[in-house]
């Protein structure tokens, strides 16, 4: 299965490590980019690299996944700028957060789940009923193996994916009528700013391949990945774990 | 601003890792914390903090060039980013962490080169600058620095500044070969090389001996663009540095395509290196014996005049490239390269004590040989002056290594020469300052704008440039 050839991908969260390679595999396809982030200084760095390196056209925009009202006039611009030929948009942004923070204060956790979650609701939803009504178009959202299981260690952020992961699910289920795509991408641990210096690291994954296992599979038409594919085994184990034991687990 | 967009989400900061971090020689090797930023707004972040700081780029420098034991490195392998690019004049601006093979992959087929190439294109353009690196086109286009148009450097005050050579000169040039030691180069603005094709014509000329090569360099390297040597540093007697010259001619683009044809207009990208050191060499395998050995037969290989060799720019700057982890060939210990440069004058002097000492301890089978142009370098502590530049390396296991090289010390010196810091691990503070005359004036600069040596490395605190 190909995509239409020649259309703009919109990157939310391109500044971050994901983010980033994805950009830049789809720009090394042909694809215009409209890339964007909260440091619109770094975004359009960003997008200077991609035009210069790749060829294509890069347009830099700022988008806070937590100003909600927000949504609709970016969105907007979004349209406005790519001129009818929006193919489809990458969900990059997130927010760790530190756990032990999240689990005491309240407003912590607040932003781990209205990034990770909210802000992704409230885009998509606009992008959505946008390409249904078009008949075309993907979408991809960042999750992780995180939200497969509910864990001592990382439940907010988790939680939050795993929302997001049943969220993304329930619209491939309504858009698949329409023949827009949705892939859920659910990455282990990969070597980005988000998890550099982080004790308990294994088993990392280099950005840039991730990246190409995305725009690849958007380009295969699948709905759910991992990335690398060896966590789907792992999280199909631990989601296998009865709840009478995992709950005695320090996981 | 900066505090902004943690990249360390839970607000505590940039983290950094504890690594073991050493130069391409293994020798010495240092820990560290190791920050790495992906981000440029995370550099100033970085200086507001309290550790003493270095960039870092590819660690391509043999010694303790970008070893920070005392403090924090900034690896800069994340901040590659290119910022703008004029395809009529050839001016591209980037961030330090972008390297030379970058703009080899994306430029050559554009038709642009990098101003200098030096020997591995696995060179950070912030190291590129930090070292004033020089080329096989130094005779003809001087050092790295020459070409710069202005740079960006994160100072101790945290503030990124901008400076060139009509704005903040002194500092500007301080920095050009400033081993990192002027604050935290976040990106530069170059002038690129136009080339009509992606091969050079090479000229292979055997010099039976010294002379013969430095008579061939000085009478005909102005017709090369770019013009180096082999030499054999364990040929005795009459023989005593018998070379193989390498030189080349761009090649333009009407005869490239007769001559070869390619579909990238012949630009080859990065070598798949197939080839890699999978292991540590044990001792025993670089020895005197295999050392003369091999010289002899590389010596012998080469016909002794063989003319137009078209070459692809990749094979003919970088033949190393191909191994990966070349270095490995000599074992844990690791090695040592001696890089001098000797006046003309007493250049032929220097060099047959120096070949002849290099032979009595356990040479090399890579040395390099080449002409430096008038130009020089860059800024006060660069390397590249008008001679003969000589590199050489030493298993840094060998009996005696040290103090051979000490020796060679006394008669660089008493030659008026230098030592190259990039390459260096062990130079002392007194040789540096009796053979870097121009120190006190880079020494002014740096008390002004670190005057608390924010900035500090393992070479600058063995060369007493900071405490």
């Amino acid at each position: 299965m190909t995509l239409e050839a020649g259309g703009t991908v919109l990157v939310l969260g391109a500044t971050s490590g994901i983010g980033r390679h994805v950009a830049a595999t789809f720009a090394r396809r042909g694809y215009d980019l409209y890339v964007t982030g909260r440091d619109l200084e770094e975004v359009g760095r960003l997008a200077r690299d991609l035009e210069i390196r790749h060829g294509v056209s890069a347009v830099e925009d700022a988008f806070n996944a937590r100003s909600f009202e927000s949504h609709p006039e970016f969105f907007r611009r979004v349209l406005e700028s790519s001129d009818g030929k929006l193919a489809g948009a990458v969900v990059a942004f997130g927010l760790l957060g530190e756990q032990e923070v999240s689990a005491r204060d309240f407003e912590t956790a607040r932003a781990v789940i209205e990034v990770n979650y909210l802000g992704a609701v409230s885009i998509l939803s606009l992008i959505a009923n946008h390409f249904a009504e078009r008949g075309a178009g993907f979408i991809v959202g960042i999750g992780s193996v995180a939200g497969d299981r509910g864990r001592q260690s990382n439940y907010i952020y988790g939680s939050a994916k795993g929302a997001l992961a049943l969220f993304l699910q329930g619209l491939r289920n309504r858009l698949h009528p329409s023949g827009v795509r949705v892939l859920t991408v659910k990455p282990g641990f990969v070597d980005t700013g988000m998890t550099y210096g982080l004790p308990g690291m294994f088993l990392t994954a280099d950005p840039e391949r991730v990246g190409e296992a995305v725009v690849r599979a958007v380009e295969r038409g699948r709905d759910v990945i991992y990335v690398p594919w060896f966590w789907r085994w792992i999280l199909l184990v631990i989601r296998l774990l009865p709840e009478w034991f995992f709950k005695r687990a320090r996981l | 601003m900066t505090g902004a967009f943690p990249e360390a989400t839970n607000g505590a900061g940039p983290r950094a890792v504890r690594r073991e971090l050493s130069g391409w020689g293994r020798y010495p090797v240092a820990e560290t914390d190791a920050y790495r930023p992906e981000r440029a707004s995370s550099l100033e972040e970085l200086v507001r903090g309290d550790e003493p700081l270095l960039g870092r780029g590819l660690g391509r420098s043999y010694g303790d060039a970008a070893l920070n034991g005392a403090g924090g490195t900034v690896l800069f392998e994340r901040l590659n980013r290119f910022l703008a690019f004029d395809p009529e004049s050839g001016v591209l601006e980037c961030e330090a962490g972008v390297t030379i093979a970058d703009i080899l992959d994306v430029f050559v087929p554009r038709g642009f080169l990098p101003p200098v190439c030096p020997g591995t294109r696995y060179v950070t353009i912030g190291g590129a600058i930090a070292c004033d690196i020089h080329g096989k086109n130094h005779h003809r286009d001087g050092s790295f620095g020459k070409h710069v148009l202005g740079l960006r450097l994160v100072t101790a005050s945290g503030d990124s500044i901008r400076c060139g050579p009509d704005h903040e000169p002194e500092l500007f040039r301080a920095t050009l070969g400033g081993m990192g030691l002027t604050g935290l180069i976040a990106g530069a603005t170059i002038q690129l090389r136009r080339i009509d094709s992606p091969y050079v014509s090479v000229d292979y000329d055997r010099a039976p001996d010294l002379d013969a090569a430095l008579r061939l360099f000085d009478e005909t390297d102005e017709r090369y663009a770019y013009s180096m040597a082999w030499i054999d540093c364990l040929a005795r007697g009459r023989a005593l540095g018998r070379s193989v010259l390498m030189r080349g001619e761009p090649v333009p683009k009407r005869s490239a395509s007769e001559s070869v044809g390619s579909s990238n207009g012949g630009w080859t990208g990065d070598p798949d290196r197939r080839v890699r050191m999978p292991f540590d060499a044990p001792s025993w395998v670089l020895n005197p014996l295999t050392m003369r050995a091999f010289n002899s037969v590389y010596y012998h290989r080469h016909p002794a005049h063989r003319h137009g060799v078209i070459t692809d720019y990749g094979s003919f700057f970088f033949p190393l490239d191909r191994i990966g982890d070349w270095n490995r060939i000599y074992g844990k210990r690791g090695f040592l390269q001696y890089q001098c440069v000797v006046p003309p004058e007493s250049g032929r002097e220097a060099l047959v004590r120096l070949l002849e000492l290099a032979r009595s301890g356990h040479g090399s089978f890579l040395a390099v040989l080449k002409r430096f142009g008038e130009e020089g370098g860059a800024g006060p502590l660069a390397f590249p002056s008008p001679g003969y530049t000589l590199a050489l390396d030493f298993p840094a296991s060998g009996d005696g290594v040290l103090q051979l090289l000490d020796r060679m010390d006394e008669i660089v010196a008493g030659a008026g020469g230098r030592v190259y810091l990039a390459k260096d691990a062990r130079m002392g503070p007194d040789f540096f300052r009796a053979t870097y005359p121009d120190l006190p004036a880079w020494l002014a600069v740096k008390r002004r704008v670190d005057p608390e040596n924010r900035f500090a490395s393992d070479l600058s605190r063995r060369l007493e440039l900071t405490p």
